[in-house]
């Protein structure tokens, strides 16, 4: 506890905030306040988040012997699926972007709301209604076709409810496609004076970025979605081979939203941590222009890197040569996110936070995650690893040690502006050593299983990979701890936790030079802003740094 | 577990060496650059601990020649990974000219593989050691994918699609095969065993048991006439369709200008979508046979067309042909 600042006694809560302007159910459902929106998804992605964890619960249970613990194979499919379709789409997909961008975006670049407040309302109850169609799939036969959906399983083969899932995507996608419009067009137009594009946090940035993909991925996917659905319903020949379509071309769509919906997950991660890690070490950003242009990059090269997933389904042998290189290049902006990171920590002050362990986390996770992406864009060896053990590894290590990580951080870091209080501190850094501990005891041992050669989406396996899969299974489960104590912690502080005040740690962003939690407004007066990004040296409002010589006038007025 | 190195699957073909040492590589770069990282992070993390309550970090805003340096140092090691990923997988992808050729249906959820001589194995497949061997891939319904771990393979058998694979297994035994494309409700249990045979044992099996009527090259010269394909397609190319003799692995000339190399894929893409290409010189009049095959079907013709060479003499049927052979 002693590298958190003691709070200086006395801080109160506002006397009016977002909280408490208004009350009753009304007051919630029918808000245009970007904060309560922000956290009208705050629950709904979490209850998401709860579904596919079940499901991922059921799955770890299923695999602790090489014949299958618990459910029918039918079953078993229909799990994975679910648990797919409910992570990505419906919590991953929105999670930071929906949570943390909303409630933050305005309040950073010094706004008073999001540029459309209704349309923002809109996307949420867009997203309600997408989930229930899905909702209503998995509770009236399940889906088994894979988060996938390939052709011509999906469209023909499979016996489950996709009809209602394929709409309930094609739905949700509207909301993304809205609050990506909404962000894109925010950030152009309504930043307070003196924000320049240059002094934009670097969370801002990632979501630009994002937004990008929102809006221009989106209505592929929505497309592709519908097309298997009319196949399934009408019979249309668009992907099976029995009507004159192409399956090939289903995943050639698929693939060319579903690759960049991994950057719409880990670009805003990214952001978090580029904040967390210059708040926390009290200095400038390593390479700030690099980090900000290496987000938008990502967003722009990862649009044309989706047929890297098909080098095995007899795609010709020159396009494979172009995805893999392409493939290698998007890597390079990754790369140099990592390295400015870590070179911000060189003659930092750095505390041992919360939100700091999670960050430094991140680093270590998402360095495997992407190091073993090299692996799977190299040709020759994808021939042996693709649609193994090896890609479920892969790519949990970037969704989950990278975006989930990315996101429990970004919620400790913001949790005492969202809601005026602060967390247990020494439960929230066991909580983040646990569930690193346990992510990498659950994930790890699936590379090796991968290169053994054991296939995903088995209900079965061969006896030599038991070893391994009990491994996974009892990290699962220490996994499955460090979620759930935040979430009751988190909850817990809601009520008990201390009074944070403006700015705990302190931070440098606009948002904490207004009250916790904000007004409605956010802003008394509209900021003007005349520092440069993460500079805690010219910023004596922070009450950091030496004792300031008495006689040089503060730069603004506010302290 | 196994009792040596457990992280290596067997190394059973001329692939699992190249591809090992493709992993080595990476595991060797990854290891480097996730030991310096980490080093990095925790000898900074103690080393520049905040030391008092108001305590800032220097301000340090960036380094140019840094910047440059991990931008260009990684990028060069990527497209060492890229090249050396490429050749692998272009070899793998180019089958040599004179294989042994095995037919291979995937249907949900079982594997139905014919030998050259037509004997038929259902999860089996029996290879001869040091032959090159090429797996012609079909499916009977949705997307699969055949993938031998120990000879480091795979590939996706895709309906509407011929795709091909090839390997030559270097060491006799027995290796399990898995269908790695999520393909329904027992995806999990459509695996088998490849069985890898010295040639004489091969040999030896594959003339123990044979279907009377099983040879695809009998059973296509059969269906060559029943759906009067031989009607028009005249051995001595004076037919309104091209004679097929000799057709397998050359160049056809379109009527567009293109031309295309006649492999397995152009021969099924010209039974079922005949006028897809049209061979110069010559009209679109072939009728489509889509929905009037089955896959075995078109895989028996395949075979048979491979077989006629470039004397017009139509094949007896007799003994085993290898396909391809020019």
């Amino acid at each position: 506890m002693s590298a958190t600042p003691p709070k200086p006694p006395g801080y109160q809560l506002p006397e009016e905030h977002y909280l408490n302007a208004t009350y009753g159910i009304r007051s919630w459902l029918l808000t245009t306040d970007h904060k309560r929106i922000a956290l009208l998804y705050l629950a709904s992605v979490t209850f998401f988040f709860f579904v596919g964890g079940i499901f991922a619960t059921m799955i770890r249970i299923h695999l602790l012997t090489p014949a299958g613990y618990l459910v029918t194979p039918e079953t078993y499919n229909k799990l994975f699926t679910m648990h797919g379709v409910a992570m990505i789409f419906f919590f991953l997909i929105p999670s930071i972007p929906a949570v943390l961008g909303n409630f933050l975006i305005p309040l950073m670049i010094g706004a008073k709301d999001v540029a459309f407040p209704k349309l923002n309302l809109l996307s949420w109850y867009i997203y309600i209604t997408g989930g229930c169609f899905v909702l209503y799939s998995f509770a009236t036969g399940g889906l088994d076709t894979g988060w996938t959906f390939y052709t011509p399983l999906s469209s023909v083969y499979s016996n489950a409810a996709v009809t209602p899932a394929v709409i309930g995507i094609f739905i949700n996608g509207f909301s993304s496609i809205l609050t990506g419009l909404n962000f894109v067009i925010t950030i152009h137009t309504m930043r307070a004076p003196g924000m320049t594009w240059f002094r934009l946090p670097l969370f801002v940035w990632a979501q630009y970025a994002t937004s990008i993909i929102f809006i221009l991925g989106t209505p592929v996917i929505a497309i592709t979605l519908l097309l298997a659905g009319l196949e399934r319903m009408f019979h249309l020949g668009f992907f099976n081979p029995a009507l004159g379509g192409d399956p090939i071309l289903f995943q050639h769509l698929f693939w060319f939203y579903s690759h960049p919906a991994v950057y719409i997950m880990i670009l805003p991660a990214m952001g978090v941590i580029s904040e967390i890690i210059p708040t926390f070490a009290r200095k400038p950003i390593f390479g700030y222009t690099f980090i900000a242009a290496s987000s938008i990059a990502i967003a722009v090269i990862g649009f044309f890197v989706w047929a890297h997933h098909m080098f095995l389904t007899g795609e010709s042998t020159y396009a494979a040569l172009a995805f893999s290189l392409l493939s290698y290049l998007v890597a390079i902006p990754s790369a140099v996110k990592v390295f400015n990171w870590t070179s911000t920590l060189y003659k930092g002050s750095i505390s041992y936070d919360t939100p700091m362990l999670y960050a430094l986390g991140f680093i270590g996770l998402f360095l495997i995650g992407g190091l073993t992406g090299l692996f799977l864009a190299c040709l020759g060896l994808d021939i042996h690893i693709h649609d193994t053990y090896f890609v479920v590894a892969h790519f949990h290590y970037i969704m989950v040690g990278g975006a989930v990580m990315g996101y429990v951080g970004g919620l400790h870091f913001w949790w005492p502006k969202i809601t005026g209080k602060l967390y247990p501190e020494f439960l929230a850094r066991l909580a983040a050593v646990i569930l690193f501990v346990g992510f990498n005891l659950t994930f790890f041992p699936q590379f090796i299983l991968g290169y053994l050669g054991m296939p995903r989406r088995y209900h079965n396996y061969p006896p030599e990979f038991q070893v391994l899969n009990v491994m996974s299974t009892a990290g699962a489960s220490i996994l499955a701890l460090g979620y759930l104590l935040p979430m009751l912690y988190l909850t817990w502080s809601m009520r008990y936790g201390k009074v944070a005040g403006p700015n705990p740690w302190p931070a440098t962003g606009l948002e904490w030079t207004t009250a916790s939690p904000p007004l409605t407004e956010n802003f008394d007066v509209t900021p003007v802003v005349d520092w440069e990004p993460y500079d805690y040296k010219n910023r004596p409002d922070l009450g950091l740094g030496a004792p300031a010589p008495p006689t040089l006038a503060p730069a603004h007025g506010d302290d | 577990m196994q009792s040596q190195l457990p992280f290596y699957p067997d190394q059973a073909s001329n692939f699992a060496p190249s591809v090992d040492s493709l992993m080595t590589f990476l595991i060797l770069v990854s290891v480097f650059f996730s030991v310096a990282i980490t080093a990095a992070i925790v000898i900074f993390f103690f080393k520049f601990h905040r030391k008092s309550k108001n305590e800032i970090g220097v301000p340090i805003h960036g380094d140019m020649r840094l910047e440059i340096t991990w931008i260009v140092f990684p990028s060069i090691l990527a497209l060492a990974m890229f090249g050396w990923g490429a050749a692998v997988y272009v070899d793998f992808r180019h089958a040599p000219l004179d294989t042994l050729d095995v037919y291979v249906v995937g249907k949900q959820w079982m594997w139905k593989i014919q030998q050259p001589n037509g004997r038929r194995e259902i999860n089996e497949l029996h290879v001869p050691v040091g032959r090159d061997v090429k797996l012609v891939l079909a499916s009977e319904d949705v997307i699969h994918d055949f993938f031998v771990p120990a000879f480091r393979v795979k590939m996706d058998v895709v309906p509407g699609h011929y795709n091909t694979m090839w390997f030559r297994p270097t060491k006799a035994g027995h290796y399990e095969f898995f269908c790695s494309q999520y393909c329904g409700t027992n995806h999990a249990v459509m695996g088998g065993w490849v069985t890898v045979m010295e040639p004489s044992d091969y040999a030896a099996w594959l003339s123990g048991s044979t279907g009377e009527n099983a040879n695809p090259v009998v059973a296509g010269e059969k269906l060559f006439a029943e759906k009067a394909c031989s009607t028009c397609h005249l051995s001595n190319g004076t037919g309104r369709a091209p004679s097929l003799n000799g057709v397998y692995g050359g160049t056809v000339r379109l009527a567009d200008g293109s031309a295309v190399t006649a492999d397995e894929a152009y021969i099924r893409e010209s039974i079922l979508f005949s006028n897809a290409k049209i061979v110069a010189g010559y009209q679109p009049l072939m009728p489509s046979f889509q929905g009037q095959l089955t896959e075995e079907d078109i895989m028996s013709l395949t075979a048979y067309i491979k077989s006629l060479q470039s004397q017009p003499v139509p094949a007896t049927g007799a003994g085993v042909i290898a396909p391809g052979k020019k």
